[in-house]
């Protein structure tokens, strides 16, 4: 992870006004933001931990916790509100049995919900794993989410 | 290619594109805009690459994949040059006939063509579809014809020849003159004459001074800003750079959402290739102008579009916004004088240097000059782009370029301005858009997203929407913001869970005041106008919530009730995808929902065929 990091901050010249950058570029290889890595940019930086803290936790692009395999987004965006995502955003956590944000205990799932993808004519838009689905609803986002757990069981037998 | 250094190079580089080009061949042109590619587009475009090598076709028809069309709608969209042949909704697999049938034959595919809804009449060309007809399209007009990934394209198309105007016959002065007289007013909502903007920086005193273009569009239901930037990412470097040359400013930076991914990668591979090309960097175009241009990522904040929480962004702070009484353009980002403007406002840059402030100057209203793009999204039926003179009526845009209402439902409301804007009814649809119109109704253009809503939808769960937006996205630096949205969303929230009060809505009114004067930013300062301007023009519907404890809309969960009526055929599609299997019926027989389990999912109501589920 040291080596990781180190060439991250090195791509930005160690200059501490590319800390955002730089934890976007970790949060990009590590899949979140942990707090090893975090201490490492701190010293490597010459940054305080607190200081580090402040911005991970201001930003909403990055994550402390570790995220799911599979990441769902779904946009919030205002012209998605009006096509009915708080519908779906209920279904959903119901389906996952987690609240918006979070990930599934097995790691499997992250459901989260962003503020505007700009593809507004595909309103109610999800990103699977960066896949875009449009023109969501209540019934496609039942098909989606039994293929998702059909694949990830499928996956799941690979592996044993 | 070597670095250009004088203004005769320029033309001289693209007489020699232009030479190379024939206007008159076929050019398949697929919008690949962010919109275009979340309908599966690649797959078109690389079927298309592989059938025209296939069929040998690689001399006499082009392929180009272009930034955003603005009709997202009717995506994917492919467009046929020089006759500009229009096909929309194209099949992913659609290439090869289009290929062998219009590109071969001369036949045009009646399936891919747009139907005007008015008559049911089939339209063959571009120019003749009411959506794009009905525009003014000069910021977005270079979007179909330039691959935004070519260098060539751009200059082809008459690319940086108002930079090499200005570096070459003007001076730094008559530059911002030329700003000023145009009155090019900022497009990111502010509306602040840029010329001033400029002219205070370069007055500023300062070794150092910046100019930033801020693409951190924020605005839900907005993206003009990401399809300018995406799509046509040379027309804002060149807009920057001229605002620099007139500034005296030799560092630049866009800051563009991370929610962006193509915008971030077309503006890198254009400021690449105008470092190597030598419009970027020392003595451009063989003057002593200095300037480059670095991107920063945002990092998922609201806030940060506020100019000085963006400045914090940049310098690797968390983007709190500070007082304003010390100017952008004296202390701005690392305390040095700062220039900062939207894409919009950039892109409009070049246009006025090229064609000068009167031509500028004869478009728009008194107050408000040129164009404005807007986000024309919800329930409408032409989602997409709409680039219009100011001063065009929301009537205009809504109904004669967005088609009108789908699903025959009828008006409600547009949002307009984004959070920090309103909702403004049906009886004020003659309005003219511009900066000074939209805010006497209470609301504000904003930076152009137009969200249209339906009789579906309930003014008070938007208002509350808006809220638990702005709570989410509140810096909390000011106790007004922080905490006041904070209580004025459980307020909504008790509304539309039927535990309103009387009182309730002065509450709202007064303490939205209270908000707007007490706190630092435009975020807290237009934080309550979702709320303020939902209650100047659907009272009734607050009081429907509070008093009758009913969501006339049918939205607000705690207040509706789904039933199922006589129309019902028994056709068991609703039964199925009920969560809670509160459906119960035998087959062509008429249905009942069982109340005790009805969770008021609305899957019901969704997939029902024959309009027999009712919300009351």
């Amino acid at each position: 992870m040291e080596n990781t990091i180190k060439s991250i901050i090195d791509k930005y010249e160690g200059d501490k006004g590319f800390l955002v950058p730089v934890l976007q570029d970790v949060q990009k290889e590590l899949n979140y933001l942990p707090r090893e890595a975090l201490d490492l940019v701190s010293s490597i930086l010459e940054v305080p931990i607190s200081y580090i803290f402040e911005v991970a936790t201001f930003y909403k692009a990055f994550s402390l916790d570790p995220r799911g395999r599979i990441q769902m987004q779904l946009c919030k965006g205002t012209a998605c509100h009006v096509r009915g995502v708080p519908l779906i955003i209920d279904h959903v956590e119901r389906e996952l049995n987690i609240k918006e944000g979070e990930t599934t205990e097995n790691l499997e799932y992250t459901f989260e919900t962003v503020n505007c993808l700009g593809a507004c004519a595909l309103g109610p838009i999800m990103v699977v794993n960066g896949e875009y689905h449009g023109q969501m609803n209540i019934a496609k986002t039942s098909r989606l989410l039994k293929k998702l757990a059909k694949e990830s069981e499928k996956s799941e037998e690979g592996k044993s | 290619m070597d670095k250009i250094t004088s203004q005769d190079q320029l033309k001289e580089l693209q007489e020699s594109i232009a030479a190379k080009r024939d206007p008159d061949k076929t050019c398949i042109t697929i919008c690949a805009g962010t919109g275009c590619l979340a309908y599966g587009t690649q797959k078109l475009i690389d079927s298309f690459q592989e059938e025209i090598v296939k069929r040998n076709l690689q001399d006499t028809v082009e392929l180009r994949t272009s930034g955003c069309h603005g009709f997202c709608e009717r995506g994917p969209i492919v467009v046929i040059f020089p006759k500009k042949i229009f096909y929309q909704r194209v099949g992913l697999d659609d290439a090869p006939e289009i290929l062998e049938k219009t590109i071969g034959n001369g036949e045009i595919i009646e399936r891919l063509l747009y139907e005007n809804p008015v008559n049911g009449e089939k339209l063959t060309f571009e120019d003749d579809v009411p959506f794009y007809n009905k525009q003014m399209r000069l910021l977005l007009a270079q979007n179909p014809e330039i691959d935004p990934k070519s260098f060539d394209d751009y200059i082809s198309n008459g690319g940086y020849q108002a930079l090499a105007k200005a570096i070459g016959s003007m001076t730094p002065e008559s530059v911002i003159q030329e700003i000023i007289d145009a009155d090019l007013r900022g497009r990111g909502g502010g509306g602040f004459p840029a010329g001033w903007k400029w002219d205070a920086t370069r007055k500023a005193e300062g070794d150092v001074k910046y100019v930033i273009c801020n693409a951190d569009e924020g605005d839900p239901g907005a993206y003009m800003d990401r399809s300018l930037l995406e799509g046509n990412p040379h027309s804002i470097l060149e807009g920057m750079l001229i605002g620099a040359f007139a500034i005296g400013s030799t560092e630049g930076y866009i800051y563009v959402r991370n929610e962006y991914p193509l915008a971030v990668e077309n503006t890198e591979l254009a400021i690449a290739k105008a470092r190597e090309i030598g419009l970027l960097g020392k003595n451009i175009m063989g003057s002593d102008f200095n300037f480059d241009i670095k991107i920063v990522r945002g990092g998922g904040a609201f806030v940060c579009g506020e100019s000085s929480a963006l400045f914090a962004s940049i310098e690797g702070r968390s983007g709190e916004p500070r007082a304003k009484y010390v100017h952008a353009t004296d202390k701005g980002l690392y305390d040095k004088p700062t220039t900062l403007n939207n894409v919009e406002t950039w892109a409009n840059v070049p246009l006025i240097i090229d064609r000068g402030s009167a031509w500028y100057q004869s478009i728009g209203t008194e107050g408000s000059k040129g164009t404005k793009i807007f986000a024309l999204v919800g329930k409408i039926n032409n989602t997409g782009l709409v680039e219009v003179p100011m001063g065009t009526t929301l009537r205009e845009i809504i109904f004669d370029i967005g088609g009108g209402i789908p699903d025959g439902r009828t008006f409600k409301a547009v949002q307009t301005g984004g959070p920090s804007g309103g909702c403004i009814p049906a009886e004020h649809l003659d309005t003219k858009v511009d900066f000074d119109e939209l805010t006497k109704l209470g609301s504000m253009m904003g930076s152009g997203g137009m969200i249209v809503m339906d009789d579906r939808n309930c003014m008070v769960d938007v208002a509350r929407y808006f809220l638990s937006f702005l709570e989410e996205e509140s810096c909390g630096k000011c106790t007004p913001c922080r905490e006041g949205v904070h209580q004025m969303r459980l307020i909504l929230d008790r509304i539309c869970a039927g535990e309103g009060k009387e009182g309730d809505i002065d509450t709202l009114e007064w303490m939205g005041q209270a908000i707007a004067d007490g706190s630092l930013c435009a975020l807290g300062g237009s934080a309550p106008s979702p709320v303020l301007s939902t209650i100047r023009y659907f009272r009734d519907e607050y009081e429907a919530h509070i008093r009758d404890k009913k969501c006339p809309a049918g939205v607000c969960k705690a207040l509706i009730t789904y039933t199922i009526n006589a129309d019902c055929t028994g056709c068991r599609l609703c039964v199925k995808p009920c969560p809670t299997q509160a459906i119960t019926g035998e087959k062509k027989q008429l249905h009942v929902i069982d109340q005790d389990k009805c969770i008021q999912c609305g899957a019901c109501y969704e997939v029902c065929k024959d309009n027999a589920v009712t919300v009351a």
